[in-house]
């Protein structure tokens, strides 16, 4: 059979691929421009990123955007975290359930998820704004958190705790010298899918949110009605703190492997 | 280790609060009298009888349907090639495949956002038919406009369901179909394709169900004028504050994307092999 250099299915894939990269690279491009136009490039200038360092509608919602990601991602860590293990020795009827309840913010669409909450807030009589903002972003990332770590708590055996108990440790040490250290790869990317869920989200915060309290997503969205240049300036900010997150969060476990390799061999030698 | 059972608990609390009761909040409204709060008791149907008795209504939910129809349709016909082409690619698929997710990790609505210069009248594509005599085009505010979204924002998701199960596969069943004299044709489709069925069928779902109740790429893209159902239930509870109407809405909504699941899983069942 004659193989063909390029079949058609590399091409689609190449083809694919610029597809993907071409508007994010068209956005950081003309966040440099120096006219307004979203079309032509006019030339060199940082004009966008001085407006958006000026407004203090802007800062204020990549600020809340960071407050609210960092916050629910260490709330719904530790509450993912701790609720995965309290499962693993709850009957099977009470796994089950709670793992059906969960999928309902992963299955349903976020505008359903969004409007159930808008609802419940304004019932509780609980007022629009930063406090529903965490709470509804806790609940939509917990669920993600929990299916991130529950793999990882499968592989683990059963009595690693009993065993920790038998050489003296008490619950709790048991809990955060031998379970948490084995469970910490699926913990990890629990928190990072948490981050940039929270980070990202628009359509649940957009739903949630009032009084003023706005993240940069619902920032963007109420700048588009009109063309707006400076939103290509917070779109590259966005692109550059995501990329970091992302190669921070894969630096961290290869520091700590090299860190690791290193003291054995310390102790080997 | 009973000592952290109890552990659960809390969790179990939180979620009847903030998951079980706002969707009984959905479907309790969606039953309720407009303008009343749904413990005043007043049951009615008078929600859905609004939405099946209007032609608008109804033209937006097909709208909406053929554009999400529209989008997994395409998102299959680039995704299935592009996805075969990674599982093909040895040594070089995990790059190839991190390369297809780091977009996705970006921000929808910038990356939304960002098509807005490159399809407007005098933007990039347009310059670039115009090299190949064509156009310019209308492009914004048009299906167009918002299916390409659509296909951005989702086609990763097609993709990455697809490469798993053609990754599943053991190689062995090609080199056995081979054995027993099938051409490349007929080895993709009697064994490669009825294996990555699976992988289809959720591609299918993670793509269908979100294209149906987008709100901000028609809004974005298609511009004020362009209304899906995502829209209408947006403008329910954000503008005009008919909790009961919008709750309708999206109960219809969510019944329909629930029976199209359903529907795919049953190809899924009767076509596919479980791998």
């Amino acid at each position: 059979m004659k193989k063909k250099k390029f079949p058609l299915t590399r091409v689609i894939l190449a083809a694919v691929i610029a597809f993907f990269y071409l508007p994010i690279v068209y956005t950081v491009v003309f966040s440099f421009n120096s006219s307004r136009s979203l079309t032509h490039f006019s030339g060199f200038s940082l004009r966008w990123y001085e407006k958006m360092f000026s407004s203090s509608t802007t800062m204020n919602a990549i600020w809340m955007t960071f407050v609210v990601a960092i916050l629910a991602t260490i709330l719904s860590t530790i509450i993912g975290t701790i609720t995965v293990i309290g499962l693993s020795k709850c009957s099977r009827p009470l796994r089950s359930a709670v793992g059906m309840i969960n999928d309902l913010p992963i299955m349903n669409p976020d505008i359903v998820t969004a409007i159930g909450l808008l609802m419940f807030f304004a019932t509780m009589e609980i007022s629009k704004g930063f406090v529903t903002l965490l709470l509804a972003h806790v609940a939509f990332c917990t669920p993600y958190v929990m299916l991130s770590i529950t793999p990882r708590l499968r592989t683990l055996d059963p009595n690693l705790a009993d065993a920790a108990l038998d050489l003296g440790a008490n619950p709790w040490q048991a809990l955060w010298h031998a379970i948490i250290p084995q469970l910490m790869p699926g913990i990890v990317s629990g928190a990072l899918i948490a981050f940039t869920m929270s980070f990202d989200d628009f359509v649940i915060s957009y739903f949630v949110t009032g009084n003023g309290v706005q993240n940069i997503s619902i920032l963007v969205y109420t700048m588009s009605k009109r063309i707006n240049p400076s939103i290509n300036a917070i779109s590259t900010l966005v692109i550059v703190i995501i990329t970091a997150v992302l190669i921070l969060f894969n630096l961290i476990p290869m520091i700590r492997d090299r860190a690791m390799a290193r003291r054995k061999k310390e102790e080997t030698a | 280790m009973k000592q952290f059972r109890s552990m659960a608990y809390p969790y179990v609390a939180w979620i009847s609060v903030l998951i079980v009761i706002p969707m009984l909040l959905i479907i309790a409204y969606a039953f309720t009298v407009e303008g009343t709060a749904f413990f005043q008791g007043q049951f009615t149907l008078a929600n859905f009888a609004r939405f099946f008795s209007d032609a608008v209504f109804i033209q937006v939910l097909l709208r909406s349907l053929r554009v999400a129809i529209l989008t997994t349709i395409v998102c299959l016909l680039l995704g299935y090639p592009a996805a075969y082409a990674i599982a093909r690619a040895g040594k070089r698929s995990t790059f190839l495949i991190l390369v297809i997710t780091l977009p996705t990790w970006i921000n929808m609505l910038v990356r939304t956002y960002a098509w807005v210069g490159i399809l407007q009248d005098d933007g990039l594509l347009n310059h670039l038919l115009g090299l190949f005599g064509i156009g310019p085009l209308q492009m914004m505010y048009t299906d167009f406009a918002v299916v390409l979204g659509m296909v951005y924002n989702f086609l990763p998701f097609m993709i990455l369901e697809i490469h798993t199960s053609l990754s599943k596969m053991d190689p062995s069943f090609l080199e056995a179909a081979s054995d027993l004299g099938a051409n490349r044709t007929q080895a993709f489709l009697r064994v490669t394709l009825p294996m990555s069925v699976p992988g289809i069928v959720s591609g299918i779902t993670l793509v269908f169900l979100p294209a149906v109740s987008s709100f901000f790429i028609p809004k974005l893209l298609g511009g004020g004028q362009y209304v899906l159902i995502g829209n209408v239930i947006e403008s329910q509870f954000l503008t005009s504050g008919n909790w009961s109407f919008g709750s309708a809405l999206s109960l219809i909504m969510a019944i329909i994307i629930m029976l199209s699941m359903f529907l795919t899983r049953r190809l899924d069942r009767n076509r596919g092999i479980d791998v």
